[in-house]
């Protein structure tokens, strides 16, 4: 008998395969085509790649978040703990919500409600979390306020009680996206989703902000899945990453792996677009053209229109190639050009 | 809060008086000789001499509109010709009664047309959607004076629900005056009977009344609430996992009704002054039927009146709009 080996964990969250449409005035935006990745207890992936390539539609399916219509899944499985995110349902997945996901957002100026205080806002996402538990474990509103006060204190903001009162125009970005970070982990959830967090933000608030996500991630003994287009960010807070490039992911690697053996074309791309000090960043280094259009998308490799080294034989959808254990790429001509990074 | 109120208190006194700067150039300046206008055809140049000194009018303007406002603040809004009383007595006697049928109206208004509006929005291009929006269309496009007949038609002299017209019946003693709304005043002094009847009375006019506004609230309150459900902070409300019933009815709608305030407050405005057709064809003794009848029979005193009450109410709409603006938004309350 054949058991799993030893070291494998049941992933946390399990995409398979997933496809998602829109419907536009234009027709069907193929917007999600077979995305397929795993998230591990404890891991942090990070989801890179180009504006418009998918990033956020991911993860907002993930937590059934895109309005139908226009949205449609066409196809695949979004696994969280065994069950199937398409097909729980919006009761369940309310609970789920909060509980076991949560979500933080690109710019924490938007993401909280104008007209209401921090305190209220953050009791009653609490006081909703307490809906999915039995009656008898469920906070009063008391408890749901110093609870409140401690997730504010766990981010670090100063003089939560204080804070309560305030409303969101009364705070900075980055306490805002404090406040926010403190919402989404206040029901404990195993699965934080942050959706390009500090890209609004200033630089010194961005790295205290990843620091602030580091160390809750251990704290909480979060899976974080972080998306950016700032490979920077990748290196500094993820585990993993999975580079996704018009709706498909073309490579899915350690970080450690992708930045030293960056083996599709495009990553290497992006790699090379990246600021590094000694080699600033070229026109020349960035990648030439723009996403194809996804109303109707390009047979085979969907980066064959911008890619160097594309034949005839991209014209056919590339093997998935398992080049490390942990290193997985779809492209026909996955080592040629290796080490065009240096 | 306290500085905001303030300050839109000391801006409407401001308003006020250009008001009242404005009905006193009407009513002492406009004419080219008021003197002469009061002294009548017939008179020589020392009566109108006489009637120049007897009412100020030799005097400087800024003076005489001192005058005119100690006139106004004393009660002595002069009098009426085709009632023979004096103005203040009549505008005591219908503005109220208006006051009441605009309330009753508008909240008639705001209790239906902010959930359908939000109904409406929740349910975009559905059928929920379309029905509403025919009752809009429709609320927009009757006049009322016709949608009031046929409500008089129907259900009145039809199926006799509700009485034609009027106030309350001829037999009832009205109550005391206190505020002189008579369903309140009813209330206060215990007169049930009295305030149900006077409850029956106002229904089919103020339901009447109220359809342009439910209109304009239904739209507003919509158009409102879709841009309002497309706001990051409802995805983010979603993503913690609200249910849908509070993000919408509260986390929706308190940002939605900001505009909508501003367009009841001016439906509520226009009501008052709008109210002539509804008062006609239910008998309704309120200040659009005074009105009327006093520019009629050129009756000046009481137009001027007129005037006055219903901007400084309009005026007072609006403050009371501003403030709870400032109640329901915490940025237009700080930054005075
Ligand atoms: N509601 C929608 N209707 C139609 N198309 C949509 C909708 N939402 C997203 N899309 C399309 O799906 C594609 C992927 O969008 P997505 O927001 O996931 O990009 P992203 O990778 O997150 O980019 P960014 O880095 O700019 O956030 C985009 O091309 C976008 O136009
Ligand atoms: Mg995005």
């Amino acid at each position: 008998m054949n058991g799993p080996p030893m070291n494998s964990v049941d992933p946390l969250l399990s995409v398979r395969d997933f496809r998602l449409e829109f419907d536009t005035f234009d027709g069907v935006y193929q917007a999600i085509d077979g995305v397929s990745f795993d998230v591990a207890p404890g891991e942090s992936i990070g989801i890179v790649g180009e504006t418009g390539c998918g990033k956020s539609v991911t993860a907002r399916s993930i937590m059934g978040l895109l309005p139908s219509p226009p949205a449609r899944v066409r196809g695949g499985q979004i696994l969280f703990d065994g069950e199937d995110m398409l097909t729980v349902g919006e009761e369940r997945l309310r609970q789920i919500r909060g509980n076991d996901i949560a979500m933080i957002f690109q710019d924490p100026m938007t993401y909280l409600n104008p007209v209401f205080t921090i305190g209220t806002q953050l009791v009653d996402v609490i006081l909703a979390q307490q809906r999915a538990k039995p009656r008898a474990e469920r906070m009063t509103r008391r408890d749901a306020r110093d609870h409140a006060v401690e997730m504010l204190r766990k981010v670090n903001l100063p003089n939560p009680e204080r804070q309560l009162e305030n409303y969101p125009y009364q705070l900075s970005g980055g306490m805002r996206q404090r406040v926010l970070i403190a919402m989404a982990l206040s029901g404990r959830p195993k699965l934080l989703i942050a959706d390009e967090p500090t890209t609004a933000l200033d630089v010194t608030i961005q790295a205290q902000i990843l620091d602030l996500i580091d160390e809750l991630r251990a704290d909480f003994g979060l899976s974080v899945v972080m998306i950016t287009h700032d490979l920077g960010v990748v290196a500094s807070v993820c585990d993993r990453v999975v580079v996704m490039y018009a709706g498909q992911i073309v490579e899915d690697a350690s970080v450690a792996r992708l930045f030293d053996h960056p083996a599709h074309p495009y990553t290497r791309g992006l790699l090379a677009s990246v600021p590094h000090p000694g080699r600033p960043a070229t026109s020349l280094s960035g990648i030439p053209g723009s996403l194809p259009n996804l109303l109707d998308p390009p047979s085979g490799c969907r980066f064959h229109g911008r890619c160097a080294l594309a034949g005839d034989d991209c014209l056919q959808p590339p093997p998935n190639t398992v080049l490390a254990e942990r290193h997985k790429v779809a492209c026909w001509r996955a080592m040629e050009g290796a080490g065009a990074v240096d | 809060m306290l500085r905001f109120t303030l300050k839109r208190a000391v801006l409407m006194v401001f308003m006020l008086l250009g008001l009242l700067a404005i009905t006193f150039t009407i009513s002492h300046i406009a004419p080219s000789d008021p003197a002469a206008l009061a002294a009548g055809p017939d008179a020589n140049v020392e009566m109108i001499e006489r009637y120049r000194v007897e009412y100020g009018l030799d005097r400087p303007v800024y003076e005489q509109f001192v005058v005119y406002l100690g006139r106004l603040l004393t009660g002595n809004w002069g009098k009426s010709i085709h009632t023979t009383r004096m103005v203040w007595d009549d505008l005591l006697a219908y503005f109220p009664n208006t006051v009441e049928l605009v309330l009753f109206s508008i909240l008639i208004a705001i209790a239906i047309g902010v959930p359908l509006g939000v109904i409406a929005a929740v349910y975009q291009n559905r059928p929920v959607d379309h029905m509403i929006r025919i009752l809009t269309v429709t609320g927009v496009a009757m006049p009322m004076f016709w949608l009031g007949l046929m409500a008089q038609l129907y259900f009145a002299l039809y199926l006799e629900w509700f009485p034609l017209g009027g106030r309350i019946e001829m037999m009832t003693d009205p109550p005391r005056d206190i505020t002189h709304l008579l369903m309140v005043d009813a209330l206060l002094q215990g007169q049930f009977s009295t305030f149900v009847e006077a409850l029956h009375h106002i229904v089919l006019p103020a339901v009447a009344l109220c359809f342009p506004a439910l209109a304009s609230i239904i739209r507003v309150n919509r158009a409102e609430m879709l841009e309002t459900l497309n706001q990051d902070y409802i995805v983010n409300a979603r993503a913690q996992g609200l249910s849908t019933f509070r993000i919408v009815a509260v986390y929706a709608l308190k940002n939605a009704m900001l505009p909508t305030m501003a367009i009841i407050g001016l439906r509520f405005g226009w009501m008052l002054g709008g109210t002539v057709l509804v008062e006609t064809v239910f008998d309704w003794p309120g200040i659009g039927l005074y009105a009327v009848q006093a520019a009629i029979s050129s009756d000046f005193e009481p137009i001027m009146g007129a005037t006055i009450v219903l901007g400084f109410f309009f005026m007072m709409t609006n403050f009371l709009i501003d403030i709870i603006y400032g109640v329901l938004d915490p940025r237009v309350r700080d930054q005075v």
